[in-house]
């Protein structure tokens, strides 16, 4: 009988610990620009280790997540690859205006696999390839920031006809890492750690900032872990992964 | 109705029926000869070579993109190819295009004219070799005629499958106008951009040409059973 009551009050202790922990734990699911896969990644896992709550991360093209959160898609949060759709959805009346801010700043680098093509602004100029690999223009910052600086560098019209589009940037780099286009224009993000080849760092004279926003949405502003983690996103936890994955930080987005 | 959509609608649909006419006749020519060795063939084999066809019916496009993109790649054999005319790669090119289609849509081509070779059965050719009709003059006075039906299918279903292709396009295109950027990707990038109205033109244009051919097959499989009854 005692043997019995002991049993069942170990069973119960054990049960405790095991979703004590989670009991109070919420989850969130967060559209994530994809130049942003690895440190969402990492901060994700920081942030459940530190909180309990779980994030559940969608990687995919900016624009592409703007129309699905437009048609209710069931995003707490966008990490969007640029200023502009966070500031649409709060004009339209889907985001929080007070939760708008700049996690990261994005870096244009021109890659290439092979270690002797890519020399600086001169490669470009000298045209001796056959492929270069861009996200798409309308739908992914840094396809855009790859076609102003190619306009900022008067080289646009030479080199547009061997421009070859990836839906995201993901893809733009897929592009060059397969050899099909001998270098492309990616994010410096990509290429961390340690990616080879050779590389130039696109001078930001040449391209408007990229300045990537975060937007809780209003259908989940009561969501615990979405706000908890917009908040995570701004600790100098999480702005040290950013960093290491090459964006640079808006000073003022700090807590 | 006064719909101000952009000129360059007309130009992925130029580029994706002339993708679908090509990859269609390609097929015609290759997956005859499939089918009819998968029918006539006593190879233990055959039906590995029949699940091989098959393939890209299960397969997500995105998985046959990517191997496409390696392979078309400057290490793959389209690589190899395509430095016989000085380029690095068969990716972001048209032929690049209509070797994915060729092989994402031969299913669609080799199964009905399989299935219309099978349905024939070998009295009719018998009935020729007794007449000492050589086997090349057989095939094409007997068995083409008579699995007419089934070469109709493949190409309606080889071609609209074609023109509603997506993922390999997307994986191996590169989205170039006029060039790689057929119907679906334009289709998809209007919608990432909320281009509404072309998106909705493009689209309303897919499904009643969809509803066409489906609506062709059925016709087509009537009237075989009709003159079958």
């Amino acid at each position: 009988m005692r043997s019995m009551r002991f049993v069942t009050a170990v069973l119960c202790a054990a049960a405790t610990l095991l979703t004590g922990a989670n009991a109070f734990a919420a989850s969130a699911n967060v559209a994530v620009a994809a130049n942003f896969t690895e440190p969402a990644k990492e901060i994700a896992g920081l942030f459940k280790a530190k909180t309990g709550h779980e994030l559940v991360l969608s990687f995919g093209a900016s624009g592409q997540f703007y129309t699905q959160i437009k048609e209710n898609a069931p995003f707490a949060i966008l990490l969007s690859a640029d200023d502009e759709r966070p500031k649409k959805l709060v004009d339209d009346g889907l985001g929080v205006a007070e939760s708008r801010f700049t996690y990261a700043i994005g870096k244009l680098v021109l890659w290439s696999k092979d270690p002797n093509i890519v020399k600086g602004e001169e490669t470009l100029k000298a045209n001796a390839f056959n492929k270069l690999s861009i996200a798409n223009p309308a739908a992914a910052p840094y396809g855009a920031a790859a076609v102003e600086t190619l306009k900022a560098l008067k080289l646009y019209e030479t080199i547009q006809p061997k421009i070859v589009q990836g839906n995201t940037i993901s893809q733009a780099f897929q592009f060059v890492d397969t050899g099909n286009a001998e270098l492309g224009f990616v994010a410096l993000s990509q290429l961390m750690p340690n990616a080879g080849g050779s590389r130039w760092l696109v001078p930001q004279s040449l391209y408007s900032e990229i300045r990537q926003d975060a937007v809780l949405l209003k259908a989940s502003a009561g969501n615990e872990a979405a706000t908890a983690f917009l908040t995570f996103l701004r600790s100098p936890e999480a702005r040290a992964v950013i960093e290491k994955f090459g964006y640079a930080l808006d000073p003022k987005s700090g807590t | 109705m006064n719909l101000h959509v952009s000129a360059d609608i007309w130009q992925p649909i130029r580029l994706t029926l002339e993708l679908a006419a090509i990859t269609t006749v390609i097929l015609m020519i290759v997956g005859t000869p499939i089918a009819w060795w998968l029918v006539r063939s006593r190879a233990w084999w055959k039906e590995a070579v029949a699940a091989l066809v098959a393939i890209p019916l299960v397969l997500p496009p995105t998985v046959l993109g990517f191997y496409l993109l390696v392979a078309l790649g400057p290490s793959g054999p389209g690589g190899a190819l395509a430095s016989l005319w000085g380029a690095r790669t068969l990716a972001f090119t048209f032929p690049g295009l209509v070797i994915g289609s060729v092989l994402f849509s031969m299913p669609f081509v080799v199964q009905p004219i399989r299935n219309a070779f099978e349905a024939m059965g070998e009295k009719p050719l018998e009935a020729a070799a007794t007449l000492r009709a050589s086997p090349w003059r057989a095939f094409w006075t007997i068995a083409v005629p008579l699995a007419s039906p089934g070469f109709l299918t493949g190409a309606i279903l080889g071609f609209a499958h074609t023109v509603g292709e997506f993922g390999v396009v997307l994986m191996i295109g590169g989205n170039i106008p006029g060039k790689t950027k057929v119907l679906s990707v334009a289709i998809f990038d209007y919608v990432e951009t909320s281009q509404w109205t072309e998106a909705s033109v493009l689209a309303l244009g897919m499904v009643v040409f969809s509803f066409c051919v489906i609506l062709a097959m059925m016709l087509i499989e009537k009237k075989m059973s009709r003159t079958a009854s």
